[in-house]
């Protein structure tokens, strides 16, 4: 198989015979069985993509073929695919199989994309290393006493491991950028309402957003223009008009970029993280670029107002998992009380549980107004105070994680360090602003590790090109 | 229920109701499946009707639409700006485990719905909010030996609760309320009104107080009332077994009752240690909307006549009397027929005769619906227009052409009938003299009798001439005619 650069590289080669489809899917359904040890793909669909990789050498062939012929895309277990199972890698769903697409992978397949599988995530989108899942946690590809970080694990697994050439995750509050930064690819989370969430396993609706994982940032740019936009099955999705992303790469502004000089200098913050951070400040500022320390007074909320939020939400997402009319049932159950509660008891894993208990508390009578209601507030303001550090900068940047990749088991017992892993990733979930990770990161210990740029709402186009820049000028 | 003393004297009852009525959209709240009521189970669903996951609501404008008419005919604020919210629960017919629904920020709040008390004067009941939101789905305890069977059609299906204060102070005044928001619903056209078929359902919130003070202590909630008769039984019921408990120095729970038509009482359903908390939360899914000024107005403008509006114009303008106007008002239905009968004739009198006599009798007699009457309104004012011109007489027109009519409902001019069954009156003045003056030749004797004072006997040449003209003369004008005659005989 010919090294894949990026998307337009290899379409050149299918289009001038240099490689094809099949050719292509066969490498990666080789390389999944070769490195079947990381427990990335919850299930291949090998004999499909196959089929429709024949296809899509026929269309290429006929010059019909669509804006992703051959582009081979894993998907995170938490999109529907109609005809095909997905879990969100919990038992509570298993043998589950969807009877419609999600918006985003019906886009995907309308312009000739591959679906190799679907892949291993935290159960339900719950969780920051992968190890929440009931098949199994997944190896980070770099090393594997590792994690791969989560809750798009998998995903951004597969695309390091070069099991496909990209992958759809979502993102809650940092579960594409992260595992991004800890596998050394480029994550996506585009703005709260650019991709139709339809079709999508809901985790924390006012937050959750699907977003590509990849290589490089044009295979990301064309990947957020294919599937964007808006869709009549979600009413949250944007109407705005989706631009050709991966055709306005190029940049020549000198923008001004925000930094908060105190978070990244904290003691909490892996030290070669802050080297390379300063390191890469520098070289933009060499060529004209303003960067602004600045200060976000919120920081220490961002956590639990997250964790508040999201566990609300997810309390309520999670009911409809009951084991009346789909999923795991228990056997041998009492009445309807009792067939609930022992159905959701063993359906659903101990992280799961205790994110639906905590989202139970904070909605209970005499609790709400101390907990939803304050989180709610303090959301709001972490959400105006970021798009003001938005309209007086272009671009604030962040590390995308505090540390590499660590080791698996090293935050199962502690909850509060797990949740902390999402600290730099949640400011932009809170306020909806699209941000992403780059791979710009290479740790001593041999992991990589991320460089985040958060953008304003929708200007996702200026955010992809200076991620572009940033790639050229500090990538590998 | 029996007691040594009658409790409930001192007692006053202080009633709220709460209404759900399914609206008459032709799809779901939030999704775009259809809703047949008395479909096969399990067969109005799509995956959104049953919560499969990743699915997503998307509300139905035309439902909000009708929660807005219901505000406005209420006379209710209108909140610019509205969101849905979820009310959390676990039952095996609702999918989601949550009602999207309004909670703190309702479409519609405060306004009033008009009644009519036993004396005769008005009271505004006053509300407390009208909320849009979507139906559960059904458990059929009774169709399996073995287990209970999930209809999820109704699932999603869009209501409007509209929650009175707790504004209402008898039994009666409980049925009046209802009677009148059922009136109101169906002239909007938004809701059919049918109780039997669920698509209108009523709990009552029942509290007692002594007479003269105004402390609203602990209600019961009674639910799942299924006919007006039943919510008014059930308040009874309760206003008595309330005065009991307090009578007996006791204290009376929150809790929630149900009704058993049967035995006529309520009975224990949930304690109050029972009751869920429903964890209410602003729906994500769904972005606050609002309502422009604008878009109120537009809707305030497609609002029918409503049939207190449309009473007082039939007493004031068109002269009818409060009775007829309450008849003919009760009904969208009779309403809209009687509206249409005078927009041919200007005979309004006529026309609610017509409506409230000879066609009600038939509808009684026969147990019909007045859906099943198939004369179509052109057809009554054409009728009354052959009465009004002297062609037929009305006795003529209601027991001959009108039982005719009903029998070939497709003839839609009345001069058809009489013609082919030879009914016109006789109205000719030469034509009538000549029969008048063979009747005057034909008794002398009665003539100077008559002359003589004898003034009733006029009857006979009447009878005469009607003999003569096979019972079609102008009644009027002979009885005029043949005085003046028999004066120059």
């Amino acid at each position: 198989m010919a090294h894949y650069l990026d998307y337009s590289t290899h379409r050149k080669n299918l289009e001038n015979g240099e490689t094809t489809s099949v050719a292509t899917v066969q490498g990666f359904l080789d390389a999944i069985v070769a490195k079947q040890n990381l427990n990335i793909f919850l299930e291949v669909f090998a004999q499909e993509a196959l089929q429709k990789a024949a296809e899509v050498d026929a269309k290429i062939a006929n010059k019909t073929a669509g804006k992703l012929a051959g582009m081979v895309v894993a998907l995170k277990d938490n999109i529907c695919y109609k005809g095909h199972k997905v879990s969100g890698s919990s038992k509570i769903l298993e043998g589950f199989e969807s009877v419609y697409s999600a918006t985003a992978t019906e886009r995907l397949l309308a312009e000739d994309a591959i679906i190799i599988g679907r892949t291993n995530c935290d159960e339900f989108a719950m969780g920051s290393s992968n190890e929440n899942s009931a098949y199994g946690k997944v190896l980070n590809p770099l090393n594997t006493e590792l994690v791969p970080g989560g809750s798009s694990g998998g995903s951004a697994a597969a695309v390091a491991a070069g099991l496909c050439h990209a992958a759809l995750g979502s993102d809650t509050g940092g579960s594409i950028r992260q595992p991004a930064s800890f596998c050394g690819v480029a994550g996506l989370r585009p703005s709260y309402g650019r991709i139709s969430r339809h079709g999508l396993l809901a985790f924390a609706s006012s937050m959750d957003q699907i977003g590509p994982i990849t290589t490089n940032i044009f295979d990301a740019a064309l990947l957020l223009e294919v599937i964007s936009g808006k869709d009549e099955y979600d009413s949250t999705v944007s109407t705005k008009a989706v631009p050709a992303y991966s055709q306005e790469l190029a940049s020549n502004e000198k923008y001004k970029i925000a930094y908060l000089g105190d978070c990244i200098s904290n003691d909490g913050v892996d030290k070669e993280i802050q080297n390379r951070f300063s390191e890469i400040m520098e070289g933009l500022s060499a060529d004209g670029f303003s960067f602004y320390d600045t200060t976000f007074p919120y920081l220490d909320y961002v956590v639990p107002t997250y964790y508040v939020l999201a566990t609300a939400e997810a309390s309520s997402n999670l009911g409809r998992y009951a084991g009346m009319t789909y999923g795991y049932r228990a056997k041998y159950t009492e009445n309807l009380d009792d067939l609930i509660i022992k159905s959701r008891t063993e359906g659903f894993g101990a992280e799961v549980k205790r994110r639906i208990i905590m989202g139970t508390f904070v909605l209970s009578e005499g609790y709400y107004d101390a907990w939803y209601t304050k989180a709610m507030k303090v959301r709001r303001m972490i959400a105006d105070y970021t798009h003001k550090m938005l309209q007086e900068h272009d671009f604030i940047m962040l590390p995308t994680t505090p540390t590499t990749a660590f080791k698996i088991g090293q935050n199962t017992g502690d909850p509060i360090a797990m949740y902390l892993a999402d600290i730099f990733t949640i400011q932009s979930a809170l306020a909806g602003v699209p941000s992403i990770s780059l791979p710009l990161g290479q740790h001593s210990n041999g992991m990589p590790f991320g460089i985040q740029l958060i953008g304003r709402k929708f200007d996702e186009s200026r955010m992809l090109a200076f991620s572009e820049l940033m790639m050229q000028k500090f990538g590998k | 229920m029996s007691s040594t003393t009658t409790p409930t004297n001192k007692y006053e009852v202080v009633i709220g109701l709460e209404v759900h009525c399914q609206l008459l959209t032709e799809s779901k709240a939030f999704s775009t499946d259809p809703y047949l009521y008395g479909s096969e189970a399990n067969t109005q669903v799509s995956p959104v009707s049953l919560g499969h996951p990743g699915t997503l609501p998307k509300p139905n404008l035309k439902a909000l639409e009708y929660a807005l008419k219901m505000g406005l005919a209420c006379h209710c604020d209108i909140h610019e700006w509205t969101h849905f919210a979820r009310k959390n629960y676990f039952y095996a017919d609702l999918p989601k485990a949550y009602q999207v629904t309004q909670f703190t920020k309702p479409i519609a709040t405060e306004g009033y719905i008009t009644i009519n008390l036993a004396d005769g004067t008005e009271k505004n009941v006053k509300l407390d909010k009208i909320i849009m939101e979507e139906d559960s789905g059904k458990t059929q305890h009774d169709l399996d030996p073995f287990s209970s069977l999930i209809d999820l059609n109704r699932a999603g299906v869009p209501l409007i609760e509209v929650v009175s204060q707790p504004d209402l102070f008898a039994p009666e005044e409980a049925y009046q309320y209802l009677t009148e928001l059922r009136r109101i619903v169906r002239y909007l056209g938004i809701c059919d009104g049918n109780m039997e078929e669920g698509s209108l359902r009523c709990d009552a919130n029942v509290s007692i107080r002594l007479k003269g003070t105004k402390v609203l202590n602990t209600r019961v909630e009674v639910k799942n009332l299924n006919s007006f008769r039943n919510v008014q039984r059930a308040i009874e019921y309760e206003m008595e077994r309330q005065a009991i408990v307090y009578d007996n120095g006791g204290t009376v729970d929150g809790e929630t009752r149900g009704f058993d038509p049967a035995k006529g009482e309520t009975f224990m359903m949930r304690s109050k240690e029972m009751m869920n908390d429903y964890r209410y939360f602003p729906e994500p899914d769904i972005p606050p909307f609002v309502l422009t000024q604008d878009d109120i107005t537009k809707v305030k403008k497609m609002l029918p006549e409503l049939p207190r509006e449309l009473h007082h114009r039939m007493v004031t303008e068109m002269a009818l009397s409060t009775y007829d106007a309450g008849v003919i008002t009760s009904e969208k239905s009779y309403a809209d027929f009687y509206l249409t009968i005078i927009n041919h004739t200007k005979n309004y009198k006529a026309a609610a005769n017509w409506l409230n006599g000879p066609i009600r009798s038939y509808l009684n007699e026969n147990a019909l619906d007045f859906k099943d009457f198939k004369v179509t309104p052109e057809a009554i004012a054409d009728l009354i227009k052959v009465v009004d011109e002297n062609v037929i007489s009305f006795s003529t027109a209601s027991q001959k052409v009108f039982p005719e009519l009903i029998a070939h409902p497709e003839i839609m001019d009345a001069m058809t009938i009489v013609n082919k069954l030879n009914l016109g009156q006789v109205g000719d003045d030469d034509l009538l003299i000549t029969y008048i003056q063979e009747a005057i030749a034909k008794y002398p004797d009665k003539v100077a009798a008559y002359k003589n004072g004898q003034k009733g006997l006029i009857g006979l040449f009447m009878g005469e001439v009607m003999k003569k003209t096979g019972g079609k003369a102008d009644p009027k004008k002979t009885n005029a005619l043949l005085a003046a005659e028999l004066e120059k005989a």
